[in-house]
């Protein structure tokens, strides 16, 4: 029996050498039990030892090696060859972000947004160590638990139709990271992140298609994140119409 | 030549070197840090840490019997002022983590919840379902971005150490997106840049497990301790190396061999399931090789079953287990065993330091997985390392802080451009340009499986002597390793080739340290030597560097309130 063969065809990208991007197919030996990471990891090290793309964990928590598998954003390491059609599979840099170097990306655009939703613990006065843990119940923490599980993988830009058109846009992540802090009972940053969350551009345009919620490898809900920002936002511009101080 | 200078530099993103760096701004909020890490910091591997991070916080619970745990598992390796010290900062570090937004799971009391774990007397593992080390990361990564004198260097590679007759001063490192080599001077650096996992082809560690911080303190004259103790855990997925968490024992999971036996009956009565890691790895190749193992396409296993839980313990208290099973071996845990086998999983071993993370060497400090306080002696308990990143990491943070305080800025000049210059002709010069020889992966392959057949759960003096021939040939390959890749940008390949020129470093010092100790304790099991030695050999092993193999000799275990007894369980 001749061995059984995969296709990977990988969009590459080297700045230094190419005008523009360009397609390159690989054979690798096909096993069912393999993912589109081993593929890459095969071709790296017996094929093309240029071929490049971000990995660590492989055990879909480090968030590193999102791309685009067949069209949809993925984590490579826990995309199986048998899930896909065929035996051509084709991989793409994310779309939606500038490309470095063939399926590696450009996200520091998130990373300034992060900073700027303050991910951290917001509160008047800090208890001192001392006096032990802040309590918290089993349901406040259920609260925020699905914003908490975001490991910055950035497929939810690249499936965001709206981070596309406008990178203003605060974004899912981004978004359902200050939920995250909004609802955790240990925070007292509301009326700070409020502001930030709402006065970021983008929220609107946001259909609520809801590719993000979609493509999340962790079960984080962002587009719940970018629906409450709607109505947060809706709240307040009535508010402001019909309250004195803008209801404040 | 451009330089960027701090006053003090963290290597490494991940536990132990963001809680240096918060630690660090708070001691003294003028201090300008920064923290250089060859992947953006939530990537770091803490991130796959699952189970949970040890602390006394209970009433049920007291230091001394952390402590004596944390010893016993040890194999009475472990310098016992370290572990007092540890166990006695660990609830306060557990605390801090809370305040700082750590979503732990909790008890109806509000409070948070804890588990039993292996080799632990009562429930003192924290966790966060068993996401501790995910949480943890981000946790510490997003509260950092709250002090503006933290400074990132995000994908930078560190290549070596800046010395200046015997203090350090700062750091080369690759800026992988351009490819430039760029001082980083310092006062102070802090290595943590986590274990080397991948220089075994058997590993739950991450890619960039590679033992960088090691290698560069090792090639400065600081001596690497107890190297040949190197913890294989026992519940990896055949095949990926993925590990699945010790939580779903302390959760009251059972090792099964073929015959539906809870074998661990024979080799830890008192235990069973919640043993300690070398003894659980060991009890487990004992059954395979008794013929009691399964055997599959990657090799043989046992069973972890986790059945009996139901449904709702494994959602709410194991849920990336059932996640991890599911996706990885179509198995799912509240139905079907889950087939697993011991690998390699951290190295009790690592940079020699004292208490606060100081190694010796004027200005330099190392902290969590690459350091070697020692704690964990020969055999680590699990959910120690975590509580260490922070309890380490924080101390050396504070050490760092208050002797970088004190210094005047070291400016860039004789010998520290010579140094750059010297590290841009090995790299770009010499690595980059070899024209003839093997790929790069060719050598790290036969390493990995070299250290796994000879330097694995048993070793001999045959099989050490050729691991300690092998790694000294594939030396002498790699300078002929060829580089791929041309490009200035994001070079991968030329990354890999240095990561494979450190762990050669420091995988050769493991066989050595390891052919020397004529004993088996904790996790170093000799079958021809099969009896701890307390007479000969209750000592560290310290390996330092030379132009030939490494030399090692030995420096005393600190006893302080318990002696050295039989470790029964």
């Amino acid at each position: 029996m001749s061995q059984d063969i995969a296709t990977i065809r990988v969009t590459r990208y080297r700045p230094e050498k190419d005008s523009k991007p360009f397609v390159q197919e690989y054979k690798v030996p096909y096993r069912r039990d393999m993912v589109v990471l081993d593929a890459l990891n095969y071709i790296k090290s017996q094929i093309d030892g240029s071929l490049t793309y971000r990995w660590s964990c492989r055990m879909g928590v480090c968030g590193s090696c999102g791309a685009s598998v067949d069209g949809k954003p993925k984590l490579t390491c826990e995309s199986f060859l048998h899930e896909f059609k065929g035996r051509t599979i084709t991989v793409e840099p994310m779309p939606n972000f500038p490309v470095i170097k063939d399926l590696v990306v450009d996200m520091e655009d998130f990373m300034e947004k992060l900073v700027k939703i303050k991910p951290w613990i917001i509160r008047e006065k800090e208890s001192p160590v001392e006096e032990g843990e802040y309590k918290q119940s089993a349901k406040e923490l259920e609260r925020y638990s699905q914003f908490s599980s975001c490991i910055n993988c950035m497929l939810c830009y690249a499936a965001c139709p709206i981070y596309g058109l406008n990178e203003k846009f605060l974004g899912p992540a981004a978004t359902a990271l200050a939920y995250r802090y909004i609802d955790d009972s240990r925070d007292q940053g509301k009326d700070v992140r409020f502001p930030i969350v709402h006065e970021m551009e983008g929220a609107w345009e946001c259909t609520l298609v809801g590719e993000c919620s979609v493509v999340c490898p962790k079960g984080v809900d962002p587009m719940l994140a970018i629906q409450r920002t709607k109505i947060l936002g809706a709240t307040n511009a009535v508010k402001s119409l019909l309250m004195p101080r803008g209801g404040r | 030549m451009e330089h960027h200078s701090h006053d003090i530099v963290i290597i490494g993103g991940g536990a132990a070197g963001l809680r240096a760096a918060i630690a660090a701004v708070e001691l003294d909020p003028k201090l300008d840090v920064a923290v250089v890490s060859k992947v953006y910091p939530m990537r770091s591997h803490t991130v796959s840490a699952e189970g949970g991070m040890a602390a006394v916080l209970r009433d049920y619970d007291n230091f001394d019997s952390h402590a004596f745990d944390t010893i016993k598992g040890s194999d009475f390796l472990a310098d016992q002022d370290s572990v007092e010290f540890f166990v006695k900062e660990a609830p306060r570090e557990a605390i801090q983590l809370e305040h700082w937004g750590c979503p732990f799971s909790r008890d109806p009391d509000g409070r948070i919840s804890s588990r039993a774990f292996g080799g632990m007397t009562v429930k003192r593992t924290l966790f966060a379902t068993d996401k501790i080390g995910f949480h943890l990361l981000h946790t510490l990564f997003q509260t950092s971005l709250k002090y503006e004198n933290i400074h990132r260097y995000d994908e930078w590679f560190v290549t070596s150490l800046l010395v200046d007759n015997g203090r350090v001063e700062g750091v080369t490192a690759i800026e992988i997106r351009t490819g430039e080599l760029v001082p980083i001077l310092g006062k102070a650096v802090i290595i943590a840049t986590g274990g080397c996992g991948r220089i075994f082809q058997f590993t739950t560690n991450g890619w960039i497990k590679t033992g960088d911080g090691m290698a560069i303190a090792y090639r400065a004259g600081v001596p690497l301790k107890d190297m040949e103790m190197v913890q294989y855990h026992p519940t990896l997925l055949p095949n990926t190396g993925i590990l699945i968490t010790e939580a779903a024992r302390g959760e009251g999971g059972y090792l099964l061999n073929k015959d539906g036996e809870r074998f661990l009956k024979k080799y830890v009565p008192n235990k069973m399931e919640l043993g300690p890691r070398d003894i659980l790895s060991r009890a487990e190749m004992s059954e395979i090789n008794a013929g009691r193992g399964f055997e599959g396409p990657y090799g043989s296993y046992v069973h972890l079953d986790l059945t009996h839980l139901g449904k709702i313990t494994i959602e709410d208290k194991l849920p990336f287990v059932k996640e991890l099973a599911e996706r990885y071996v179509g198995i799912d845990p509240e139905h079907e065993p889950i087939p697993v086998r011991p690998g390699q999983h951290y190295m009790m071993g690592g940079v020699h330091t004292d208490l606060h993370g100081f190694t010796g060497m004027p200005g330099l400090y190392a902290a969590g997985e690459v350091a070697c306080v020692t704690m964990n002696g020969a055999n680590r308990l699990g959910s120690n390392s975590l509580t260490e990143c922070l309890v380490f990491g924080a101390e050396a943070g504070k050490a760092a802080a208050q002797y970088a305080s004190k210094l005047a800025s070291p400016s860039f000049g004789n010998p520290v451009d010579g140094e750059t210059m010297m590290e841009e002709k090995r790299i770009f010069d010499r690595l980059l340009k070899h024209e003839q020889g093997e790929r790069v992966s060719t050598i790290r392959t036969e390493m990995q499986n070299g250290m796994e057949k000879y330097v694995g759960i048993y070793r001999d003096e045959n099989g050490l002597r050729e691991a300690c021939k092998l790694i000294g040939s594939l030396k002498a390959r790699l300078t002929n390793g060829i580089v791929e890749d041309q490009d200035h940008v994001y070079n991968t390949e030329l990354v890999s080739a240095l990561e494979l020129d450190f762990m050669l470093d420091v995988a050769e010092t493991i066989p050595y340290s390891a052919i020397l100790r004529h004993e088996s304790r904790g996790a170093h099991y000799r079958t021809d030597f099969t009896k701890r030695d307390d007479v000969n050999f209750l000592k560290h092993s310290m390996a330092h560097k030379t132009s030939g193999p490494p030399r090692i000799d030995y420096s005393p275990v600190t006893i302080t309130r318990w002696k050295p007894e039989e470790r029964v369980y």
